[in-house]
């Protein structure tokens, strides 16, 4: 006696979370019905192991037939063919396109191209997931990309209305097509203790204040077909960043902005001397990483940089993230005091963001 | 020229790219109805085109407005070639014809492809105008309301009962004709698809033309199936209840005024058009006309459908026996007398409902059924189906004879149904033999007085128990006792009905689903042979499937089984029983005894060890089944009840007389506990396997309940939460050692293991119960055995089960002292004075008089004698077996084959049923029961049948994901479409659902599967009883407005 045929249909579509995550995490049927097995249920149950596979069987079908539409949320919102409880639909997208910390940090910032899908099977003997399941983090990626690719207004606004994400889940995947899109290197080994959860703060950050949309809502942009999204940074605005370059270049500026700088922070800061010691080469380093972003090479080289300018250096010296936080503060506050330097806006704009993004990233 | 049919095509969505250049596609749309077509303008390069059309208007017959189906095709324009078909909706106008129904279709529908599913959907709407048809001698129906619901209709009374309507109409198969060589497969299913929708729309207009020659404005427990006969035709047929239905007025409280222009328009010429010609349109008011109180369906229910004309043009004038009605004194005999003469009216007393209204059933004499085997032939002129009538009316005349046997003047719960393999058919049908009370069947104006005697007259929890035969003259040997209810009136010791249980019916504990599952292997014949074949082992496999039943039914400690269905399936070499029913403990009837088992070999140390072993399993299982279910009987001392069970001397002398061959016997403990032990004697291995497989059908895991019938009796506090499904499962068996016990064995598991899949895949809802399990079995090819289960799982509340039930047994309990009394001024016909001396007639001479009538080759006649032997100690069990003279005529076998049963009624309307109000009613949800209620809801309107018949066929099986993949989506693709049609009515839900079709043919090697599918269904308008007011202000918005409603569908 072999089953030919064995289905259920039910008029509302049952939807077993477990067996869905197993289905999400590239399980094959039989390894799922496995791993059903030693979760107990069984026992539970009272069921019997042809019970179980048939059951997982009939989920993964069903499954397959829902990852069409869970391609495009939207539709899956408006077909009728599967009877699912609004709550449950949310359930089934979020978790579709929820991805692997792991997986993340090995694309984030390379291309979404064929030829990093090549490598989905290094990542996967890298990471231990399933190839099945990077596919499909990757395509998730990717596909989010391609849609919201063209699009102007709101990056997370957009990635919500097409992919009907919660807000959490769309601020993550805005991360990661800004990163996408300009291809900041996040692989290289000193960058290995950054958590995606730090590249995602600093991603947001980003967008709000250094692209195009971030002026947006400026009346002065004449021109709305300009790249008016959330994804490419203000080339103007980066063009222009090379007039900090003054800061560390003025001599008297430079020294003008250690004394300030200095006097305000002394008695507050744990590392003062350390702090007095490198103000130079720190400020070099900031400003000179702002006055490079103008080559696109150097705007991948952003994090890397930023680790070796500034991160590293305070690391060995044991900074505590207390006194770094006050040091950034003073530091940008201060050059508001210098007479001679005009472009307060635009440092501003280049500090405000950088110094969170900064904060975020001295950790060990 | 009495109807305008008004269509609009607004919009299309989530199409399929058509042209892979552009990945867009140029869309048209093609409506037609009849011959008339009309065609939107091209909506270039969009997958979600905005025709906005105008209104397309067909002027067309109400007579073609019932048959013809609305047929919708989705077409991609293509300058140079032919255009694309993307898919078709077909959309039945029927619910439109009759007012109080729908007033508008708005709303999205799939669009089907018989090859890809479905592929985007398309938002319509549609309207009818009608028009005020004068024309008495018309030959459209229109306004005679269809339900399938097998009871009277939530918001409906009962007026008249007017009883069993019938027709068939035959055409060749599409499939089978010549041209299905040239075209294409899609080209043949759609053919197919619009015949049986056109077939479908005939069927029913002529059912309807009979109900308004009845006087009737409706037909309740609707049931049409078609016949796939291959060659030989399509058979399209239906059988239903011709009632007149009032209104009730206060649920109409709840129907908001729908702005709707068309409403108005129709609603004219129903409802308030003073032109009394009219009246056979459906008056939603009780004739109170006396000549009109008997249909004379005499002469309707047999007319063949070609001669309808005839029918209409010679109105028939009821008999006058109505008027015995208006002097009916009180007493029962005159009664059944004037019930008697009423029904006689008819040719066939049968009632397709299974729930009545209270009042109605009287008693019930017992399952009655006929079974008969064809060869079927090529119908030569679809217009003149005289064969197939010819078949059925046999069939029927012997139903209603058995009926007449058991002392019953009707037949309730009727059903028909067949099994065909190649060009053998067998027709069965069965039903069960009551006695009704006249009130209903005739009109309204002797209510008055007779209604009161009545209602004093019967005991509501236990008269439908009551044998309505005579317990003299008894037309099979069977136990009878005192009623345990009342004491006043003579029960048997066990029922078999294939009604539901009586809402007022006193049970004790809770039902259970109870099958019977049974293999026998045949050996592959030709025509004739075949035939005869098949006819010789019905009668062993009735047999077989009552002796499971009854043992099953023993071992959960129950009475009596309601809902009783059994099919037989015939495939090229095995025959497949399957019967299912719901048992209960009725409180009315004896505490069964348990099952004795009896050893053959003498002597055997090891073996009589064995024996034991496995008596104590038995008993052990009883016990267990006694404390799962409930039950607890009150304890009766015999004094009181006056107990008629027979000496235990004259029973012991009884068996020992017919088993002399049995050294066992005469130690056999026949007082096993005062009850009559029910005696299994393994005296071969085939006994052994049926003594094993009695254990291995497993409880459900608690926490489950499942029943066949509609509620479980001992639960009634449901919760809202309902799930419907269906699930397919089809095994191929190993050829190499098919013996029967191996079949069996694979069969059984089968059915266990798909039971037990349901209660894993739906743990989530425990405690729930599932509803309304309705198995159907078929052998699609050789080796394959396919199995389809529908049902419904629901929720409830365990703490308030316990309560509930408790008061509940109480009340019964107090009516039913009560009702003794009562009974006691009203002598019944009766002698409660006789004492039982049962003449039993020894149930032996009874099988070898059958057997060797039926002319049973002396090989099968020797198993024959071993079942007898068994069957004399279940003598008060196994009343008759009847087998009818074979008579090979006209190149057509026959068998009959009738198994009576003592078994009590139902009459199930569910008043009692409260549940706590439901929590999220989502918008747009649309909900599919096979039941004709929604827990915790109450239906406000009926808005007509859904009855869709769908074909899918698939040339890249693999690529669907094999079998399971093709049969699973089409299946969610067929709940869609059902859910679709019910939303662009207005509605919300589909009650007393029914697959009644699921024919899947594979060929795995070609890379191809076919599937045909058919379902049918009220729809209905609920809203939830915490949600009364809300949604009356919101529905007229669902009703009214098209673009929303598909909005809402989606959600």
């Amino acid at each position: 006696m072999t089953s030919e045929l064995d289905i259920f249909v039910g008029n509302t579509t049952l939807i077993d979370e477990d067996v869905y995550r197993l289905w999400l995490d590239g399980y094959s049927v039989s390894d799922a019905v496995a791993l059903r097995v030693r979760s107990g249920i069984l026992e539970q149950t009272g069921a019997t192991a042809a019970v179980l596979q048939s059951d997982t069987m009939d989920h993964y079908r069903t499954f397959q037939m829902l990852e069409r539409l869970l391609h495009a949320p939207p539709k899956l919102l408006h077909q009728l063919i599967f009877q699912i409880p609004p709550s449950r639909q949310a359930l089934l997208i979020e978790r579709y396109y929820t991805f692997d910390e792991a997986f993340v940090r090995e694309v984030l910032g390379k291309k979404l191209s064929k030829g990093t899908k090549k490598d989905l099977d290094d990542i996967s003997t890298k990471t231990g997931i399933t190839l099945k399941s990077c596919r499909r983090q990757f395509d998730n990626f990717k596909r989010v990309f391609k849609v919201v690719e063209e699009m102007r207004g709101s990056l997370v606004d957009n990635i919500q209305q097409h992919f009907l994400l919660s807000d959490r889940l769309a601020r993550d995947y805005a991360a990661i097509v800004f990163f996408a899109n300009n291809r900041f290197e996040t692989g290289k080994k000193k960058l290995q203790y950054l958590s995606f959860g730090d590249f995602a703060f600093c991603a947001e950050l980003m967008i709000q204040n250094w692209t195009l949309g971030a002026v947006g809502e400026a009346p002065t942009d004449p021109d709305p077909q300009a790249d008016d999204m959330d994804m490419d940074l203000d080339k103007e605005f980066l063009q222009d960043l090379k007039e900090l370059k003054v800061l560390v270049a003025d001599k008297d500026l430079l020294d003008l902005h250690k004394s300030l700088v200095c006097t305000a922070l002394r008695g507050k800061l744990g590392v003062f001397s350390e702090m007095e010691a490198n103000f130079k080469n720190l400020s070099r380093g900031l400003v000179n990483v702002a006055a490079k972003l103008t080559h696109n090479k150097d705007v991948r080289d952003l994090f890397v940089d930023l680790v070796e300018k500034f991160v590293e250096p305070c690391r060995s010296d044991h900074w505590p993230l207390n006194d770094v936080r006050l040091f950034l503060n003073q530091y940008s506050a201060s050059v508001h005091s210098l007479d001679g330097f005009r472009h307060q806006a635009l440092w501003d704009r280049y500090m405000g963001t950088l110094r969170g993004c900064l904060l975020r990233l001295c950790h060990d | 020229m009495p109807g305008k049919l008004k269509v609009k095509i607004v919009a299309g969505r989530h199409l399929p790219v058509m042209d892979r250049a552009s990945d867009l596609t140029d869309a048209f749309v093609e409506v037609k109805f009849g011959n008339t077509t009309f065609k939107t303008d091209v909506y270039l390069k969009s997958l979600n085109p905005q025709w906005n059309s105008e209104w397309f208007k067909f002027e067309v017959d109400d007579e073609d407005l019932q048959d013809e189906p609305l047929q919708i095709t989705v077409l991609d324009h293509d300058t140079y070639s032919a255009n694309d078909a993307i898919g078709k909706v077909y959309i039945d106008i029927d619910p439109l014809l009759y007012s109080e129904a729908a007033t508008v279709i708005s709303g999205w529908f799939p669009i089907y492809d018989t090859i890809h599913g479905i592929r985007g959907e398309i938002n319509v709407v549609v309207k009818v105008d009608l028009f005020n048809d004068l024309n008495r001698f018309r030959q459209s129906s229109c306004g005679v309301k269809f339900f399938c619901t097998t009871s009277i209709p939530k918001c409906y009374r009962a007026v008249i009962i007017h009883g069993f309507v019938e027709e068939l109409v035959v055409n060749e198969d599409p499939e089978y004709q010549w041209i299905d060589r040239i075209r294409t497969p899609r080209a043949s299913n759609e053919a197919r698809q619009r015949l049986i929708s056109l077939m479908s729309g005939e069927l029913q207009r002529k059912i309807g033309l009979k109900v308004l020659e009845m006087r009737g404005n409706a037909v309740v427990g609707y049931l049409q199936c078609f016949d796939l006969e291959g060659e030989s035709g399509l058979v399209v047929r239906a059988i239903g209840t011709a009632c007149t239905l009032d209104k009730l007025s206060s649920p109409a409280a709840f129907l908001p005024a729908c702005n709707s222009p068309s409403k108005e328009i129709k609603e004219i010429p129903f409802n308030e058009d003073p032109n009394p010609n009219t009246h056979s349109s459906g008056p939603s008011t009780p004739l109170k006309n006396q000549t009109y109180s008997f249909s004379p369906s005499k002469s309707y229910s047999r007319q063949s459908s070609s001669s309808d004309t005839d029918l209409s043009l010679t109105p028939k004038t009821g008999m006058g026996s109505g008027s015995a009605g208006k002097e009916g004194g009180p007493f029962k005999a005159l009664l059944r007398q004037q019930t008697q003469s009423a029904l006689e009216q008819r040719e066939f007393p049968f009632f397709t409902l299974t729930a009545f209204p209270p009042g109605f059933l009287v008693h019930v004499g017992g399952v009655v059924s006929a079974r008969s085997v064809k060869l079927l032939d090529r119908i030569h002129n679809p217009d003149e189906p005289e064969t197939r009538d010819a078949w059925w009316a046999e069939i029927r005349q012997e139903i209603k004879s058995h009926a007449k046997a058991l002392g019953c003047h009707a037949v309730v719960g009727y059903s028909e149904s067949t099994s065909i393999c190649e060009e053998v058919c067998i027709l069965s049908a069965s039903g069960t033999a009551a006695v009704l009370n006249p009130r209903f069947l005739q009109d309204g104006t002797v209510e008055g007085c007779l209604e009161q005697r009545l209602e004093e007259n019967l005991p509501a929890g236990c008269g439908f128990c009551h044998i309505p035969y005579d317990e003299l003259n008894m037309p099979f040997p069977a136990h009878l006792t005192y009623c345990y209810n009342c004491r006043k009136q003579k029960v048997p010791d066990v029922l078999f009905t294939t009604i539901d249980l009586p809402v007022d019916a006193a049970v004790i504990g809770k039902g259970c689903l109870i099958q019977a599952r049974l293999c026998r292997l045949k050996k592959k014949a030709q025509a004739e042979a075949n035939a005869t074949a098949i006819s010789n082992l019905l009668p062993f496999m009735e047999y077989e499937v009552h002796t499971q039943l009854m043992n099953k039914l023993k071992l959960k400690g129950m009475n009596a089984l309601f809902g009783l269905r059994i099919q037989i399936s015939v495939g090229e070499n095995m025959l497949m029983g399957l019967a299912s029913a719901t048992g209960v403990y009725l409180a009315a009837l004896p505490t069964p005894g348990g099952i004795q088992i009896a050893g053959k070999t003498p002597n055997d140390g090891s073996y009589e060890q064995h024996i034991s072993h496995m008596q104590k399993k038995i008993n052990d299982t009883i016990a267990k089944n006694k404390e799962l279910y409930e039950i607890n009987p009150p304890e009766i001392s015999e004094e009181i009840i006056g107990s008629p069970i027979p000496e235990p001397r004259q029973r012991s002398r009884l068996l020992r007389s017919q088993s002399e061959s049995s050294d066992e016997v005469t130690e056999l403990d026949l007082s096993h506990g005062k009850k009559d032990a029910f005696v299994l004697e393994i005296d071969d291995t085939d006994a052994m396997e049926d003594v094993h497989s009695l254990l291995t059908d497993v409880p459900p895991p608690s926490g489950f309940y499942s029943c066949n019938t509609e509620i479980m009796p001992g639960i009634n506090n449901w919760t809202s939460e309902i799930q419907m499904f269906t699930s397919v499962r089809v095994i191929r068996l190993s050829s190499l050692n098919l013996t029967n016990q191996a079949l069996n064995k694979n069969f059984n598991d089968l059915c266990e293991n798909l039971l037990k899949s349901l209660y894993f895949k739906l743990r989530s809802m425990i405690p729930c119960c599932l509803c309304h399990v309705n198995f159907t079995v078929s052998l699609p090819e050789d080796e394959l055995i396919q199995v389809t289960v529908t049902a419904v799982a629901i929720t409830f509340d365990k703490n308030q089960a316990l309560q509930t039930t408790k008061t509940h047994a109480e009340k019964s309990l107090q009516r039913a002292s009560t009702d003794n009394e009562e009974l006691l001024q009203f002598p019944l016909e009766l002698c409660s004075d006789s004492l039982p001396s049962h003449p039993f007639p020894p149930a032996k001479e009874h099988l070898e008089s059958a057997s060797s009538n039926s002319g049973i080759p002396a090989a099968q006649r020797a198993t024959s004698v071993d079942y007898s032997s068994f069957a004399d100690r279940c003598s008060s069990w196994i009343e008759l077996i009847k087998l009818k003279a074979q008579t090979i005529r006209r190149g057509s076998i026959k068998t009959t084959v009738t198994v009576e049963k003592a078994s009590p009624v139902g009459e199930g309307n569910f008043r009692n049923r409260s549940s706590p109000p439901c929590a999220n009613s989502t918008v747009g949800v649309v909900k599919m029961t096979p039941l004709s209620f929604i827990p915790g809801a109450k239906i406000t309107k009926y808005l007509g049948i859904i009855n869709m018949f769908f074909i899918r066929e698939t040339t890249s099986l693999r690529e669907e994901g094999g079998v399971s993949g093709f049969l699973h989506a089409f299946i969610a693709e067929v709940f869609a479409m059902v859910r679709a049609h019910v939303a662009a009515l207005g509605g919300n839900a589909v009650v007393s659902y029914i697959m009644k079709q699921c024919v899947f043919m594979e060929n795995p090697n070609k890379n191809q599967a076919q599937c045909l599918i058919n379902v049918s269904g009220d729809a209905v308008v609920f809203v939830r009883e915490s949600e009364l007011e809300v949604v009356s202000t919101q529905q007229p918005a669902a009703n009214c407005q098209p673009s929303c409603t598909g909005g809402e569908v989606t959600t």
